[in-house]
């Protein structure tokens, strides 16, 4: 792993819309941002859990879906080249400056540094994370024979695999999987998928040519010793219990919003939001801001359009930060022509 | 008005007021029901409002839409009285209803 520190102005935790719209707002003042986010993409809850649902409350579009917002705040940000870096989590966070001059370094579990001035936590409901299944003891098994997602296919090689859900990752592992393992076995609640009709069909024609196990039921049971399974227990849709062997097993039932470890970094948290002021969004920590979901004020809403509002005024304080020699002076992008060169519009 | 009662997965039991019209999953939050934790917020993308219908009213209450099976995918020991709160509406038929929250949601 490289140990290659990336240095910039503002690291800004979660790429959802509070997150992007705040490289716009930053951009204007001249202050580069890189972007950090758990999700594969960008666009937060916009683009996970409601891409082709409509926005009704974001002013000036009567409706626009999840996805769409997403991409025209992608369009809008594009001329201050924010840097993304998807797919990870922020691991930690460093202090290394003072109160008058703050400096933060933040690790991601892929191994990115980004030293920075400032940080804006922008994480809505906290990193998406699978869920869990309530099935006594998982955690035991977690790591070693329990696994929420797949990294490498060559660990699963000859083994016996059982793949619980009926959506795209777990039709995808099933079909990626199979040609590896000794033996699959897909289990399902019900005989409908949610899943793309062509992965649907090639695991019925896997099960109708016998190289693979499709099972309706639900798992209910692990049994096994030392965090390595032998067996999953399942209740079949008739009711009846039965113990299925296996080496692995791989539950998908999608992802949940866990606060993760920003409960450690130190700041001042209030029911697993972090409480701000309303006039600059900083927390209790010099240098680190946070705006959108994830914070609380008296009056607050969880509005997308709040979380942008915050982004611009958080913006203004940070820029102080930036650059300290330098007077703010407060401008429109309707008419100054530097904002509009900024822009490449000008 | 309506009424609805939530019993959580030890057996403790609230009913509450319920505005006609809204649904089974916003009275749960505006009552601070327990066990409801709807991370999107009613927009039937997530399976984190998941109840138990009372078997006398799932008649009543119905079956869920095609958009509601597939979340329930993602929903944990989904049985045939499985419904997504977000997508009960509440009116004056369902006064009275008695539903059952999961041990756990997310």
């Amino acid at each position: 792993m490289s140990e290659e520190i990336i240095s910039t102005d503002v690291a800004i935790v979660g790429a959802g819309p509070a997150g992007l719209f705040a490289v716009f707002e930053l951009g204007l003042l001249d202050i580069k941002a890189h972007l950090i986010d758990i999700l594969p993409k960008i666009g937060g809850q916009c683009a996970e859990l409601y891409p082709e649902k409509p926005i009704y409350d974001i002013p000036g579009f009567p409706i626009v879906n999840g996805q769409e917002l997403v991409d025209n705040l992608e369009k809008q940000v594009h001329p201050f080249g924010p840097t993304f870096h998807l797919g990870e989590m922020v691991e930690s966070l460093e202090t290394l400056g003072d109160s008058e001059h703050p400096k933060f370094r933040v690790r991601t579990d892929a191994g990115t540094i980004v030293e920075c001035k400032c940080i804006v936590v922008a994480a809505g409901g906290g990193s998406f994370q699978p869920k869990k299944p309530p099935i006594p003891h998982i955690g035991d098994y977690e790591g070693r024979s329990v696994f929420y997602s797949v990294r490498r296919i060559e660990q699963f090689r000859d083994r016996r695999v059982v793949i619980v859900g009926g959506g795209d990752s777990a039709l995808d592992w099933v079909l990626n999987l199979q040609p590896v393992a000794r033996r699959i076995t897909l289990v399902h609640r019900r005989d409908s998928f949610r899943a793309a009709p062509h992965s649907v069909n090639a695991m019925h024609e896997l099960v109708a040519s016998g190289k693979m196990d499709f099972l309706l039921g639900q798992a209910t049971g692990l049994k096994g010793a030392d965090g390595r399974l032998s067996a999953v227990t399942l209740r079949k849709e008739t009711g009846d219990i039965v113990d299925v062997e296996t080496d692995d097993l791989l539950p998908f039932f999608g992802l949940t919003m866990k606060l993760g470890p920003i409960g450690e970094w130190g700041l001042n948290l209030h029911e697993n939001l972090i409480p701000t002021g309303t006039q600059t969004f900083e927390t209790s920590t010099p240098g680190i801001f946070a705006i959108g979901d994830i914070i609380t004020y008296p009056g607050k809403l969880k509005l997308i359009l709040s979380g942008f509002h915050e982004g611009a005024l958080a913006a203004q304080r940070i820029h102080h930060y930036v650059y300290p020699e330098k007077r703010l002076v407060f401008q429109y992008t309707t008419s100054s022509t530097s904002l509009q060169r900024k822009l490449g519009v000008g | 008005m309506a009424k609805v009662t939530f019993i959580d997965s030890a057996g403790a039991s609230r009913t509450v007021d319920a505005q006609v019209g809204s649904t089974v999953m916003e009275t749960a939050i505006r009552n601070s029901i327990p066990g409801i934790d709807a991370e999107c917020g009613g927009a039937c993308a997530c399976a984190t409002c998941h109840v138990y219908v009372a078997p006398e009213w799932t008649e009543i209450v119905g079956k869920p839409s095609q958009m509601e099976e597939d979340m329930l995918d993602f929903a944990f020991e989904v049985r045939p009285t499985s419904r997504l709160s977000c997508q009960i509406k509440v009116t004056s038929q369902i006064d009275g209803l008695v539903v059952t929250t999961p041990g756990k949601q997310g």
